[in-house]
């Protein structure tokens, strides 16, 4: 079973780069998603998957993140052949392959228990991740792709660093290293302080890069803003999300070792630093997509804020998590659609979505709203535990600082979204590449009802899952 | 045993110097090359008895580092059909002073984190340290693509010397995947590589700027 979860998609990617036919592949791509479903739900609902010696373990952590990036690759799937049946030119082989294995290394991330093995999926999947962004190959995708490939590795080499000093810290207790987790775990109130300080500072700068924290974050508007939606979702809601389970892994090391303080404070600082620099950036933001990519920055921030919070806060986190990966799709998908439908993704040529591209258009406004945390969609709930965290722990500036925060992002956000869907459609720079259909707006629908029902009622088993996952962060 | 390795670590450290100090694109790449062979001879002496996996790692290791990669490296410059010098963003002696800083801080550092008993004395942890900060330094502050590229292999070098510390808690799985990695991601870059210089008809990455806020 802990098998079959990643080496399906894997499997998958093979027979996509098998297919000779572009029609054909596309639909592979939809059919693997969809086969991924009850796959995942399967392993979700068993207590026990375990495989390779204990180095896959899926605990509620893992489940989590499986179960969201499951719909959400699945969302993406189904959009991918309306998707690809409007790129005329090229072919599709790699960027299906591509997007296959991404998932299947994504997947391995969520189950593994390793962290040789999750550095090793971290790194696949920025590789994978490449020739997705570079799709359109034009010169500004090059350069987005440049960056992104040299930013991330690095990260990734600091993460890998941070990991040998986690395996140093248990060297120096005279105890047998290994970079298994519950070994980690069992080890952790042995470990020599300062290697396993350095060790999770090094871990948080080097995944937190990969998760696209401020001040690391300088590759994310660049690759989102020339990247597919289908591509930006899968990073913004995947990518992302698998970095900050890496993170998660080291926090829980460190609460193990009762150093759980030692390692809030610097995620508290990153967490609020994300939100600043977001919100610097966002206003009067032009282009569409970067400006996504600054609001992926801002609810990183928020992730890695709440889990420095602390308490309740990590009940938020995570839940947070979740919203954040589903109302990205919504996002994505909806102003891919609308960059395709006028050839342009800046303020200056997009006017009047709602006419031109309704269905899309409504989409980005309602994803708009509820990225931004207004009830009743899922980030309401999930910022309001976050802040209401905040204020029970008595971080009243930190509190007053989020606050602030958001509403500055609701602002220059609003400005952008509101300027792009109102008003009359002007002439148009260029032909514009498609229009709207069924496959390309029904995922986005699909995710935002998600969404919609996360704001309302969470389902017990999720409720249950957050519970079990929170619990061991140190939180509630 | 430690003394011969300590020796060799103290190379790798010169060629950090050496890579930071030149001039030129093709010997940027030779001393990454050196210092990958050193480093597969240092990992065969850091397993403590000779057995068939300390073998094979160092022998992928010193193939690797020493040789495939440099050759994938040289021959891209040779595609790209570039001479000229790595044309830093701040002098050769600005940065070689800077290399030397980083590498007391590292020293420095290192001092602050506790050792065990068998790695008292030994180079392991500064070389790695410095290492990694020389790769950043090359990765940040050269305009040439192949020269980043070079950076960020100097800059995993450095990583892997603190693996070195950790041979008997590395499964040869990971370590496999993690020198598999290397290898694709230096790949994938040489591709991007091709492509940029067929894009902008240069390798300077200065020219990659159209994106920004």
């Amino acid at each position: 079973m802990a098998w079959l979860l990643f080496v399906v998609p894997l499997a998958f990617a093979l027979v996509a780069f098998a297919v000779p036919s572009n029609r054909v592949r596309a639909w592979v791509v939809a059919f693997a998603g969809l086969v991924q479903l009850p796959l995942a739900a399967l392993a979700i609902q068993s207590p026990h998957v375990e495989g390779m010696n204990g180095w896959l373990v899926l605990d509620s952590l893992g489940k989590l993140v499986l179960g969201f990036t499951t719909i959400l690759f699945a969302a993406c799937a189904l959009y991918v052949p309306g998707y690809l049946a409007q790129m005329r030119d090229g072919n599709s082989r790699i960027f299906c392959t591509a997007v296959l294995a991404f998932f299947g290394v994504l997947t391995l991330m969520t189950e593994t228990h390793h962290l040789g093995l999750l550095w090793v999926a971290m790194e696949a999947s920025t590789l994978f991740t490449a020739p997705l962004l570079y799709f359109h190959r034009t010169t500004r995708s090059l350069e987005a792709v440049w960056k992104y490939l040299l930013v991330g590795s690095v990260g990734i080499a600091l993460a890998l660093l941070g990991c040998f000093f986690l395996g140093y810290a248990v060297l120096h207790s005279g105890r047998e290293p290994s970079l298994q987790l519950s070994e980690l775990i069992k080890n952790a109130p042995y470990m020599s302080r300062s290697w396993l300080h350095a060790a999770f500072i090094f871990l948080l700068i080097g995944y937190g890069t990969k998760m696209g924290l401020a001040p690391m974050h300088t590759w994310k508007p660049d690759a989102y803003g020339e990247a597919p939606g289908v591509v930006g979702t899968l990073l913004a809601g995947g990518l992302t999300s698998g970095a900050f389970l890496a993170i998660l892994r080291s926090f829980q090391i460190c609460v193990a070792a009762g150093e759980g303080d030692f390692a809030r404070k610097p995620m508290i600082a990153l967490g609020l630093m994300s939100m600043m620099v977001a919100g610097v950036f966002m206003a009067r933001q032009k282009d569409i997509k970067r400006m996504l990519a600054y609001s992926s920055v801002e609810h990183m921030g928020i992730l890695v804020l709440g889990i420095g919070i602390g308490g309740a806060g990590v009940f938020g986190a995570l839940l947070h998590m979740v919203n954040n990966g589903l109302t990205k799709g919504v996002l994505f998908l909806s102003a891919g659609n609308i960059h395709r439908a006028y050839a342009s993704k800046s303020t200056d040529d997009v006017r009047g979505a709602l006419r031109r591209a309704p269905y899309s258009a409504g989409l980005l406004l309602a994803g708009f709203f509820a990225i931004t945390g207004s009830p009743p969609f899922g980030p309401f709930l999930s910022e309001f535990t976050i802040i209401n965290a905040a204020f029970v722990g008595h971080r009243y500036a930190v509190a007053a600082l989020f606050l602030c925060m958001l509403i500055v992002i609701f602002i220059g956000m609003g400005s952008t979204v509101l300027s792009v869907v109102q008003g009359e459609p002007g002439p148009l720079p260029q032909a514009p590449t498609s229009k709207e259909r069924l496959s390309t707006v029904a995922p986005g629908f699909i995710l935002l009802a998600l969404v919609l029902l996360l704001g309302i009622y969470i389902p017990v088993p999720l409720e249950q899952l957050l519970r079990a996952a929170a619990a061991t962060l140190g939180g509630r | 045993m430690m003394n011969i390795a300590d020796s060799l670590l103290i190379v790798v450290l010169l060629l950090n110097f050496f890579a930071l100090g030149t001039s030129r694109i093709k010997g940027l790449i030779t001393g990454s090359a050196a210092q990958g062979i050193v480093l597969g001879i240092v990992a065969l002496l850091a397993h403590d008895k000779f057995g068939f996996q300390p073998l094979l790692i160092a022998a992928v290791t010193l193939s690797l580092k020493g040789i495939l990669i440099p050759q994938m490296l040289l021959r891209a410059l040779r595609d790209v059909g570039i001479r000229r010098e790595v044309e830093p963003l701040i002098g050769l002696i600005p940065s070689l002073l800077l290399c030397a800083l980083g590498t007391g801080l590292a020293v420095l550092f290192s001092h602050a984190l506790p050792l065990a008993k068998v790695h008292e004395g030994s180079l392991l942890v500064p070389t790695s340290l410095s290492t990694v900060f020389s790769g950043f330094l090359l990765l940040t502050t050269r305009r040439k693509a192949i020269s980043q590229v070079v950076g960020y292999l100097v800059l995993e070098n450095g990583v892997f010397i603190m693996g070195l510390t950790l041979v008997h808690a590395m499964p040869f799985l990971v370590e496999m995947g993690v020198l598999l990695d290397l290898l694709v991601a230096i790949f994938v870059m040489g591709i991007i590589i091709n492509h940029i210089k067929r894009e902008f008809a240069s390798l300077d990455t200065t020219r990659l700027s159209q994106l920004r806020d």
